[in-house]
């Protein structure tokens, strides 16, 4: 990794060393042609700057470019600050490029405002886009999402008012493939539960028959090979983890043997070999309940079901019946349906689960950088330029 | 051996929580005769001349002068894990007794529990599971943050077996890695990791967003993280400990965790384990604690078990010892 100062639209620069070129060429912010949903064909660069939170962390140029001269085009959000708002700092960025109006604004003055937006931020899937909204913002442009996620978009409806939806697949990827190994290491060797027998009242003793079980030279099954799916793969090969993946397509055999990935055309094939099964698909009409009773039976009974993805790709009900009949060993999920759970929901009570808040990319520095890219998706698409991350609907 | 009688092993106890595992006696039992500090106490005079090998599993049994004075044909002590640092190496070699432990078995399972102490602190998985399960949850609030394992910078000290396997781990998640050691690695060893040379703790400790600790507990490692060397670190760094309790100085890093001169620590040792139960690292919210299991899966204890045999077959047939440790 290399650093430098950023100031200005400059030289494009390769990707980082190491990185799958299947998701990603290389482009400048303001003059890039744009790729296909489907295959992440997304063309984009990535610039790195000194942040002073963060250990020299990677960053989306946004470029200096302001839109005109004269006003800044005006983006919807929900609030800022608050329990569901932007957060403060990123409110901050997007002022640099945009005149923010918040929905109780845009709600107190209607007339005035609807013309003006041009553009929605949607933040932690807020504020809900529906037919009223739309209907209602005759120059909406474009709907920038921050995260990699759309299920909460009805892309058919949005795309058939003439706007364009885009997300943030660079910035989303490292995080949450860190969140998986953090996941599947803390459930293989039961960190949790230990962490709660070292603090206890009650611990007199640490016994010596408690075991985990071993993640090196374990067999991991990734289903979903995309670009976070990939890097999960990367960094569970350095464990020297055996590793199958279950795709729509099958990567490059460049790519496969990069990280030593072997396809099984048939997931059946996946779930009975791993020992940890990993899901990092997108929530689509296909891959909704993609993990019930019968893929939970072939399973082994060793085995533990981690989810980065999305709640619904799992029958939640399904899942407890075959954590408690011991169908399988465990589950960590950074991701539920819904989120959060109901309090008397019975995942919350299994020993053998894992739950974190939906934190794949909350990180200080992956919040920044998913603001960074919404903001470039959103110029471009305002100043009429392909626009690097689009989402099409199927 | 049916003419010959097993060689008889003392052993602390077996099976409850702190024993030798049952599953492992079927092994054990057909290679020794086991006896348990119980029953050799029942039955000193007899026992005590017949015992020529301690299988001290998880630091028990206890061995001191008084038990070695008592047992005139001990040759073998065998010690499950790397550590050795509850053995008086010395006091041992002086009554002609060798010793082995298992180093290579737990290096892959205690760097990956390395790796899983750093990633649950930084993204603060543990506080994460409260929130979800907690019943008092309403929502999940937007403003909860960790930081980044990938791209951040690693400082290892300590880059033994166990240190440069946790190098090997940390360099897939594109982390920067420096490491202190009391000798620098091999080029080609430093290479295949893109680890750099810190002759200098310092340069460490001011450089690193995670500082490992991967060393052995010497007389010259106790205590070697104290107020000056936290004080050295970032105030955003994190301290990770998967070697021994004593080389941190524990007063000392309450301190600098309860002002904030660095941001958290996970601990999966500590002096003594467990800790009273008073405190104030249990108390801390930015500490994590996990009850020394770095080697602890099934199959890494299954391999020390049969490594642990061998070195004491090979001692009491007077071969040379497999993981001998010399005083």
């Amino acid at each position: 990794m290399f650093r430098s100062k950023a100031s200005s639209l400059s030289t494009v620069i390769p990707l980082m060393f190491g990185q799958s070129n299947l998701a990603c060429k290389f482009f400048h912010p303001v003059i890039a042609s744009h790729g296909l949903c489907c295959h992440r064909s997304v063309i984009y660069k990535q610039r790195y700057r000194m942040h002073q939170l963060s250990a020299g962390r990677r960053t989306i140029n946004t470029g200096t470019k302001v839109m005109a001269e004269g006003e800044l085009p005006s983006v919807l959000i929900l609030d800022i600050g608050g329990t569901h708002g932007v957060l403060e700092d990123l409110a901050a960025l997007l002022k640099k490029h945009f005149h923010l109006i918040t929905m109780k604004e845009f709600l107190g003055n209607k007339e005035e405002m609807r013309k003006k937006i041009q553009s929605i931020f949607v933040f932690e899937c807020r504020p809900t886009i529906d037919r009223e909204l739309l209907e209602s913002l005759p120059n909406l442009k474009v709907i920038a999402n921050s995260g990699v996620g759309v299920d909460h978009l009805d892309l058919k409806m949005i795309s058939s008012f003439g706007v364009k939806v885009t997300n943030t697949p660079h910035a989303v990827a490292d995080p949450t493939a860190d969140i998986g190994m953090a996941l599947m290491l803390a459930s293989a060797r039961r960190l949790v539960e230990g962490c709660h027998i070292a603090l206890s009242p009650d611990t007199k003793y640490f016994a010596v028959d408690w075991l985990g079980v071993e993640v090196t030279r374990a067999t991991l099954g990734i289903i979903g090979m995309g670009s976070i799916g990939y890097k999960v793969a990367q960094r569970a090969r350095a464990f020297n983890m055996r590793i199958l993946y279950h795709n729509r397509n099958r990567r490059r055999k460049e790519d496969e043997e990069a990280v030593g990935a072997h396809y099984c055309a048939k997931m059946e094939d996946l779930l009975q070999q791993s020992d940890f099964v990993m899901l990092v698909v997108n929530l689509t009409p296909e891959t909704h309940k993609l993990i019930g009773k019968k893929e939970l039976g072939l399973m082994k009974p060793t085995a533990t079901l981690i989810n980065i993805s999305r709640g619904a790709v799992i029958d939640q009900d399904a899942l407890v019946e075959a954590l408690q009949n011991k169908v399988i060993r465990a589950a960590a999920l950074d991701v539920t349906y819904p989120e959060p759970l109901p309090r008397d929901h019975p995942l919350l009570n299994l020993s053998n689960v894992i739950i974190t808040p939906h934190i794949g990319t909350a990180t200080v520095q992956a919040i920044r950088m998913m603001a960074e890219e919404a903001i470039a998706n959103m110029l471009a698409a305002l100043n009429d330029q392909p626009i690097p991350s689009e989402v099409f609907p199927k | 051996m049916e003419s010959q009688e097993l060689p008889y092993v003392l052993v602390d106890c077996i099976g409850g929580r702190l024993g030798v595992y049952e599953d492992h006696l079927g092994f054990l039992k057909k290679r020794f005769h086991l006896i348990t500090m119980k029953e050799y106490l029942e039955n000193k005079t007899l026992l005590s001349k017949k015992i020529r090998a301690i299988y001290v599993w998880y630091h028990k049994p206890a061995i001191n002068e008084e038990l070695l004075q008592s047992l005139p044909n001990l040759k073998v002590v065998a010690s499950a894990g790397v550590g050795i640092d509850h053995l008086d190496l010395k006091l041992l070699s002086s009554y002609g007794v060798k010793v082995s432990n298992t180093p290579f078995v737990v290096s892959t399972d205690t760097a990956d529990m390395g790796m899983a102490l750093m990633l649950a602190s930084s993204r603060r998985l543990v506080e994460g599971h409260e929130m979800a399960v907690s019943p008092d949850t309403e929502y999940f609030p937007v403003d909860w943050l960790g930081v980044e394992v990938s791209g951040a910078t690693l400082g290892i000290v300590g880059m033994g077996k166990i240190g440069y396997k946790v190098a090997e781990r940390a360099k897939a998640f594109e982390m920067k890695i420096l490491y202190h050691n009391r000798n620098q690695r091999k080029k080609e060893e430093e290479s295949a990791v893109g680890a750099i040379y810190c002759k200098k703790i310092d340069d460490l400790l001011q450089q690193s967003d995670f500082v490992l600790l991967a060393a052995t507990l010497t007389p010259q490692t106790h205590k070697m993280i104290g107020k000056r060397e936290l004080e050295l670190m970032k105030p955003t760094a994190t301290l990770i400990n998967i070697s021994r309790g004593l080389i941190v100085d524990q007063d000392a890093l309450v301190e600098a965790l309860q002002n904030k001169v660095i941001k958290a620590a996970a601990l999966d040792v500590t002096y003594p384990e467990p800790l009273p139960r008073d405190h104030p690292l249990l108390k801390l919210k930015n500490v994590i604690i996990t009850p020394h299991i770095g080697s602890a899966t099934k199959k890494t204890r299954w391999v020390m078990m049969e490594e642990m045999a061998e070195s004491i077959e090979a001692g009491l047939a007077g071969l040379p010892i497999p993981r001998e440790v010399l005083p």
